[in-house]
C-alpha cells in the first residue's frame, strides 16, 4: 500500500519551499503502533496490517500521514504526473492452478496502478532467491513474468537479484515497483464518495484465495477452481471511457478480500457500504469451500477483480461497459453507499437478515470444531 | 448450491417467520438457549435476530469448546510444546486463543513449532513424516470431534507411531447443560439442541431435560431455516404446554446416535472425575481423559505438565456471558479492552464464541439510527 504522497513534499521538489505538513526531524512523530512483535496477521491485509502501516510506517516515512492510503501514489513533477506502486510476492506454492508467482507479480503491479486510475508503463523487479532453488523453477517464473508483462503491455525496465542461504526463504520472493501514467479525467478519492453511489464488482470473488488454500494440499479437498490472476486494466479502461467522471473510488480486493477493502473505504469516507448478498458474484466451488471451512468469501483474496464506487447516474453505463468487455460478463452492482451504518459494511440477505462484516482479523483460519 | 440454498430460500423463511409470530404469545417473554457455538455463529452470521419478534430472546449457551477451556489448559499445552523437538499441532480454532503469555500463534511468531491441522489424523501424519520430532495434538471439542481423536489414537497404537501424543481437552455436553439448569440465576424456557454433537450421541441423552426439567428441546441444524424451524418446534411445545425432544436435524442426526463413533470413544477415553470449565467452574464427570491402555500416547502422562490454575482477568465476565446471564456487550471489557484483535477471553476469539460473533456481526448495528432496507 502506498500513501498518496503530497506532491508538494520536499523530497520530490527540493527547490521549492518546505510544505507545511513536512515533519521536522527534531520532533519524532508519535507512533500509535504498540504491538510487541510482528505476527503473520500484520501481513494478512486486514486490521493488523492497517494498524502497522498507519501507526508505524506512515508517521515515520510519509510526508503527510493523514492522507488516505491508496493502491498507488500519484506524484506531480512540475506538471508531469506519474503513478508509482510497489508490492512483494511471497506466495506458496509458487505454482497453482491458473497462475504462478511470476504472473502474479506482474498482474498485481499492473492492477495496483489500474485501480489508482493509471495505465502501467514500466516496472523493475527484485528477486530474492533461496540457495538450492532449481534453475528450471526460476526460469519458469521469469518466463511467466515476461509473458504476463507482454500481455499487459508493461515494460520490465530492470531488476536486482539477491540470494539468501538455503532455508532462509521459501524458494523465491519477488518485489516489483511499477510506474504508470494517470488516465486523464479520473480522480480516485474516498472523500468524494457520496450516499447513493453504487458499488460495482468486476467478477466472481474468492477464486484466488481458495485456489491457493487448496493447492497447499493441507486439506483433502478438490475443486475445479483456478486463480483469477489477470490484468484488470482493460476492464478499468472500458469503464473509464464511459463513466470516467463518475468514478469516485477503485480498489483491487487482494489480501483481506472485498470486506477489508470496503471497510477501509467506509472508514475513510465515514459512510456505510450496504451490500446485497445475492448480488455478489461467486463460483459454487468457492461458496462450497467457504461453507465447509467456515470462511467468509468476503474475506478471501482476489488477484483479478476490482471494486468501484460510481456515481448513480453513471452506474448503469459503467456496468454495461464491464459486462461487454472480455472477462467482465460477471460484473455486478453489489450494493450502494448509505449514510448508515457510518464507517461500516452491512450485508443484507434475501430473506431479510443482515450482518455487519468487519475487516479480516488475523489470517483466515479454517474453523474445524 | 445443494443442501444450502434450500435452507435459505426466502419464501420458506418468510413462511416460517410468520408461523413463529403466530405461535408466540405477544404478552410472554421467551428465553431460548442455543447450546451450540455453531448456532450462535449462524444466528449472527445470517442476521436471524432481525427476523424474530422482540419477545423471543436467544441466549447463547456453553457449546463453544474453545471458549469453555480454562486458560491454564492452554498454558499447560504450550509448556509441553516448549520442550525441545516438540511440534504443537491444533485446529485453527485454537490458534488465537490467549494463554497467560500469548496465544499459540504468538508463540509461533517467537519460534515455537506450531502447526495448524485440519484433523487429528493429519497430526498423526505429521508425526510420521517427522520421526525425529514429537507431535503433540492439542485436542479440543465436544463429542463432535472426540471420535476422530479416538480413532487417531487407535491408529497410532496399531501403526506403532511412538512420537505422537494427544493433550486431551475433550468435554461432554450433557453435564454442561445440567450445570446451566442448576444455576440459580438462569431462567430458560427451551433449548435449541446441539446439531453436530447429536450426530454422535443421538437424541436420547437429552430426554431428562424434557422429563425432569420440563423444558422443550429441538435438536437443530445450522442453516437459517433449520434454526427457525427449531424455534417453531419449541414454541409449539410451549404453547401446548408439553416438553419433549424433537429432532429437526433428521437429515444428519440419528435418534440413537452413531454407535461406531461411541464405541471408539469408549475404547480410548474414560470420564475424568471432574474438569474445570471457564465460567462454570469444576463440573464432575464432564470431560474425557485417555485410558491407561493408551497412556503412551497421552501427553499428560508422557510429559511434565505444570497444571497451574489460571484465573481469568478479574474484570472479564466470560463466565456470566457463557452461562447466558449477561449479553456479550454487557461485559465491562466488551469492545474496549477486549476485541477480536486483542482478545482477553476466548469468547472473543473463536468464531463460535458469542462475544466474537456479536462483535463481528452485530454490535455496530445497534448504533444505527435508521432502519436498513435492501438497496434498490
Amino acid at each position: 500500500m502506498n500513501a498518496a504522497v503530497d506532491p508538494r513534499s520536499p523530497q520530490f521538489q527540493p527547490e521549492t519551499t518546505v510544505s507545511s505538513n513536512a515533519r521536522s526531524e527534531t520532533v519524532p512523530p508519535a507512533l500509535r503502533f504498540r504491538d510487541p512483535q510482528i505476527e503473520m496477521a500484520h501481513g494478512a491485509g486486514g486490521k493488523a496490517s492497517r494498524r502497522l502501516v498507519e501507526g508505524l510506517f506512515a508517521p515515520l516515512l510519509f510526508a503527510s500521514s493523514s492522507e488516505p492510503l491508496g493502491d498507488a501514489a500519484h506524484l506531480d513533477f512540475n506538471g508531469t504526473r506519474i503513478a508509482i506502486t510497489t508490492d512483494s510476492f511471497v506466495v506458496k506454492p509458487l505454482h497453482f492452478p491458473g497462475g504462478s508467482i511470476g504472473e502474479l507479480a506482474v498482474n498485481g503491479t499492473v492492477n495496483d496502478l489500474a485501480v489508482s486510475g493509471a495505465k502501467a508503463e514500466a516496472m523493475v523487479v527484485t528477486y530474492v532467491l533461496e540457495a538450492g532453488l532449481p534453475t528450471a523453477v526460476l526460469e519458469a517464473e521469469v518466463r511467466a513474468m515476461g509473458n504476463a508483462a507482454r500481455r499487459a503491455g508493461i515494460a520490465i525496465a530492470g531488476g536486482d537479484t539477491k540470494v539468501v542461504e538455503h532455508g532462509k526463504a521459501d524458494f523465491m520472493y519477488i518485489t516489483t515497483t511499477g510506474i504508470g501514467r494517470p488516465l486523464p479525467g479520473v480522480k480516485i478519492d474516498p472523500g468524494s464518495v457520496r450516499a447513493g453511489d453504487k458499488i460495482l464488482l468486476s467478477g466472481a470473488i474468492g477464486d484466488h484465495g481458495i485456489t491457493i488454500l487448496l493447492a497447499r494440499g493441507e486439506l483433502d479437498l478438490e475443486a475445479d477452481l483456478r486463480s483469477d490472476t489477470r490484468s484488470v486494466f482493460p476492464l478499468v479502461e472500458a469503464m473509464v471511457r464511459v463513466a470516467g467522471p463518475g468514478i469516485r473510488w477503485m480498489r483491487d480486493p487482494t489480501r483481506g478480500g472485498v470486506a477489508t477493502s470496503l471497510n477501509e473505504l467506509a472508514r475513510d469516507c465515514g459512510l456505510g457500504m450496504v451490500l446485497t448478498e445475492e448480488a455478489i458474484p461467486m463460483h459454487d466451488a468457492v461458496r462450497g469451500a467457504c461453507e465447509l471451512l467456515g470462511l467468509d468469501p468476503l474475506h478471501i483474496a482476489n488477484e483479478g477483480q476490482f471494486l468501484a464506487v460510481v456515481a448513480p447516474e453513471y452506474a448503469d453505463a459503467a456496468l454495461n461497459a464491464l459486462n461487454l468487455s472480455p472477462g467482465g460478463a460477471d460484473a455486478q452492482i453489489i450494493g450502494e453507499v448509505r449514510e448508515q451504518p457510518g464507517g461500516a459494511v452491512l450485508v443484507t440477505t434475501g430473506y431479510g437478515g443482515s450482518r455487519i462484516v468487519d475487516m479480516l482479523v488475523g489470517d483466515p483460519l479454517p474453523r474445524i470444531c | 448450491m445443494k443442501f444450502v440454498d434450500e435452507f435459505r430460500a426466502p419464501e420458506v423463511i418468510a413462511k416460517t417467520c410468520k408461523e413463529i409470530k403466530r405461535l408466540s404469545d405477544p404478552n410472554r417473554h421467551y428465553r431460548i438457549m442455543e447450546v451450540c457455538g455453531g448456532h450462535t455463529h449462524a444466528i449472527y452470521r445470517f442476521g436471524l435476530k432481525d427476523l424474530l419478534p422482540s419477545n423471543i430472546e436467544l441466549i447463547h449457551g456453553p457449546g463453544c469448546p474453545v471458549c469453555v477451556l480454562p486458560m491454564g489448559r492452554i498454558d499447560d499445552g504450550l509448556a509441553i510444546a516448549q520442550q525441545p523437538d516438540v511440534i504443537f499441532a491444533a485446529f485453527g480454532d485454537m490458534m488465537r486463543v490467549p494463554g497467560t503469555h500469548g496465544s499459540p500463534l504468538e508463540h509461533k511468531a517467537r519460534g515455537m513449532d506450531v502447526r495448524i491441522v485440519y484433523s487429528p489424523a493429519d497430526a498423526l501424519k505429521l508425526a510420521q513424516t517427522n520421526p525425529d520430532k514429537h507431535v503433540m495434538f492439542f485436542a479440543i471439542g465436544f463429542e463432535t470431534t472426540a471420535p476422530s481423536t479416538a480413532l487417531t489414537l487407535m491408529r497410532a497404537q496399531s501403526q506403532g507411531t511412538h512420537n505422537f501424543s494427544v493433550f486431551c481437552n475433550h468435554v461432554t455436553i450433557i453435564p454442561a447443560i445440567r450445570a446451566i439448569l442448576d444455576s440459580p440465576d438462569m431462567r430458560l424456557d427451551a433449548f435449541i439442541g446441539p446439531g453436530h454433537v447429536s450426530t454422535v450421541i443421538g437424541c436420547r441423552p437429552y430426554e431428562w431435560i424434557a422429563k425432569k426439567e420440563n423444558k422443550p428441546v429441538a435438536v437443530s441444524g445450522f442453516e437459517p431455516l433449520d434454526i427457525l424451524q427449531s424455534i417453531v418446534m419449541v414454541l409449539r411445545q410451549l404453547k401446548g404446554e408439553e416438553a419433549k425432544i424433537e429432532n429437526q436435524y433428521k437429515r444428519v442426526v440419528p435418534w440413537e446416535g452413531n454407535s461406531a463413533a461411541l464405541r471408539a470413544m469408549a475404547e480410548v477415553f474414560e470420564l475424568r472425575p471432574y474438569f474445570e470449565w471457564r465460567g462454570l467452574g469444576f463440573i464432575s464427570q464432564s470431560a474425557l481423559r485417555i485410558r491407561s491402555s493408551y497412556a503412551e500416547w497421552d501427553s499428560e502422562q508422557r510429559f511434565e505438565v505444570p497444571g497451574v490454575r489460571v484465573t481469568d482477568p478479574k474484570a472479564a465476565q466470560c463466565g456470566e456471558v457463557l452461562k447466558g446471564v449477561l449479553k456479550p456487550h454487557q461485559c465491562k471489557l466488551f469492545g474496549k479492552e477486549c476485541t477480536p484483535e486483542h482478545p482477553i477471553g476466548a469468547l472473543m476469539v473463536s468464531s463460535e464464541g458469542s462475544c466474537a460473533a456479536y462483535f463481528n456481526y452485530e454490535h455496530r448495528k445497534m448504533e444505527m439510527v435508521t432502519s436498513i432496507a435492501m438497496p434498490a
